[in-house]
């Protein structure tokens, strides 16, 4: 028996069958007055299908979803690391109209909902941006071309990469406010005495932040930083609202044609919660290891 | 035969909000001088120092160092540094560089020196602080009294015509006093011109040319050591001696 389980006293055991069976009448429900049926064996094919005509295995909705995902996480993270950074170091800066902008974007976004700060981004700027740039057209010009396989691995389907960018665009400057004020603490937890060093050595502000200051403010601000991580990828489910491709928008679809409401939503909580715990964990670890 | 002027201040005022830490202070050091600045605590040796090198910004009368007037903002502050070297109470090494880096940062970056150049000055200065040995340790793993000495070859390296100490050995075991001194009396030995903000009375025997003392923001007296350790002019110099030479 494991040690755990030797530690287990009586209430514990009423307290777990308490929620097994808080659960099973739940599921009961479910299957009884909604008069729903399981259909588990479904799934599997959503995440990965084998197509008999070609002989290969695809990535199904929920995969591509889920890779998707993935992607904006990676893409909005390093976009939003370097905007934060920007940021944190415009809140502790001299000039009192930096300072100002900096807290005032902060402020904005701290006390507006995020759904609605996604939609303003999404057609004030990042519309915007593609549009300018053209990047429809530049994407479908790569969809047509040999190498699209190399951007596919990196981008997902190319006819949807304007849409994906516009995903990481939002993401990033919504998460780079709350990197911007881990950056900030980071900044401001430097000793003065580092910087009059810096100073009296005859640097620059900016030879004093990029040498002096930043490195030790980023070795520090690593443990939050990564918690912040974490909440990015949980947060990117937001984008499903501006129709961008990733896991919650791709199991709307798949619900919304199979109506597998049940199934389809829980596989995807498994699959947030899966890699969120495990990115978790890994954390936790190397911060003991440091 | 006296060298040229290298600190001028004259009837220098700096407030913190209402307190006056420095009254109508006057001072002329020259070149090759050592001058050593002692008073109480509080008394405005260390904001005096870091007036020097524009660490602080004086709020009435004129500084010059250098033939350069400071003042707020001023844009010639960043070479006049290169040329004013400051060692802090509490070493200020920085703490994610290793030794060797922390010698090299400011020529590389400040004077664009190569690294070659770089490292060989440096090495030159972690020797004449007796701890060539020490290059590639991080400050951390370095005692106060060599961390200190890495601090003054911080200095050296970016070669300073002026050495400012704030209170060097504050910070230091007792046992690790010595070998900082010993550091700073060689430097003075090489006729460096140096100021130099302490309580240690030994070092400044040894080797002021002038002795200023402070109280409440004032210079109350500036003599040579000879008259200002066996007869100070003023009554509370006298007594600050009285205290500190006691023990």
């Amino acid at each position: 028996m494991p040690s755990f389980l030797k530690k287990l006293k009586i209430a514990d055991y009423v307290i777990a069958a308490i929620l097994v069976a808080f659960f099973g009448y739940v599921a009961l429900t479910v299957e009884g007055k909604l008069n729903y049926e399981w259909r588990w064996e479904l799934i599997p094919n959503y995440i990965l299908r084998y197509r008999e005509d070609q002989d290969v295995w695809f990535a199904n909705l929920l995969l591509q979803g889920l890779f998707n995902t993935i992607r904006i996480s990676i893409y909005a993270s390093v976009l939003a690391l370097i905007l934060g950074t920007i940021l944190g170091i415009a809140r502790t800066a001299e000039n009192l109209t930096v300072r100002m902008l900096a807290r005032t974007y902060l402020e904005l976004l701290r006390n507006i909902p995020p759904v609605v700060i996604v939609f303003i981004f999404f057609f004030f700027l990042s519309q915007q941006l593609i549009d300018w740039l053209n990047l429809d057209r530049w994407a479908r010009g790569i969809a047509r071309s040999d190498n699209v396989h190399i951007w596919e691995f990196f981008f997902g389907e190319m006819r949807r990469f304007p849409s994906l960018i516009a995903g990481v665009i939002v993401l990033a400057l919504f998460e780079s406010a709350f990197v911007g004020e881990i950056v900030r603490a980071g900044i401001q937890s430097i000793p003065q005495g580092q910087r009059e060093a810096a100073r009296s050595i005859g640097m620059s502000r900016l030879q004093e932040m990029r040498y002096i200051v930043l490195p030790q403010a980023m070795k520090k601000v690593v443990p939050p930083m990564a918690n912040q991580f974490i909440t990015l990828i949980k947060d990117s489910s937001i984008i499903s609202l501006i129709s961008v491709q990733e896991l919650t928008y791709k199991t709307v679809e798949l619900v919304a044609s199979t109506r597998l409401i049940f199934e389809a939503w829980l596989t995807t909580a498994a699959f947030y919660f899966v890699i969120c715990f495990t990115l978790s964990m890994l954390f936790r670890r190397l911060e003991r290891q440091r | 035969m006296p060298g040229e002027i290298i600190i001028q201040a004259d009837h220098i005022d700096k407030f913190f909000g209402t307190f006056k830490a420095l009254d109508d202070v006057s001072l002329t050091v020259r070149q090759g001088e050592r001058v050593v600045v002692c008073g109480p605590s509080g008394s405005g040796k260390s904001t005096l120092i870091r007036c020097f090198n524009g660490l602080e910004n004086h709020d009435a009368g004129r500084l010059t160092v250098e033939g350069v007037e400071l003042h707020e903002g001023s844009p010639k502050i960043r070479e006049l540094r290169q040329n004013v070297g400051m060692v802090f109470q509490q070493f200020n090494l920085f703490p994610h560089l290793t030794v060797l880096e922390n010698l090299t940062i400011g020529p590389m970056k400040v004077r664009k020196l190569s690294r070659r150049a770089a490292e060989e000055t440096a090495r030159k200065y972690l020797d004449r602080v007796h701890i060539p040995e020490q290059a590639d340790k991080k400050p951390g793993q370095l005692s106060g009294g060599q961390q200190q000495r890495v601090a003054i070859a911080r200095s050296l390296c970016m070669e300073p015509r002026v050495m400012l100490f704030d209170e060097p050995t504050s910070a230091l075991d007792p046992e690790m006093i010595g070998e900082v001194l010993d550091v700073m009396v060689e430097l003075a030995q090489s006729g460096m011109t140096m100021v130099v903000v302490t309580h240690e009375m030994g070092f400044a025997r040894k080797v002021a040319d002038t002795m200023v003392f402070m109280e409440q923001g004032r210079i109350v007296e500036t003599s040579p050591p000879e008259t200002f350790f066996t007869n100070p002019e003023s009554a509370r110099a006298r007594l600050f001696l009285d205290q500190i030479l006691e023990h």
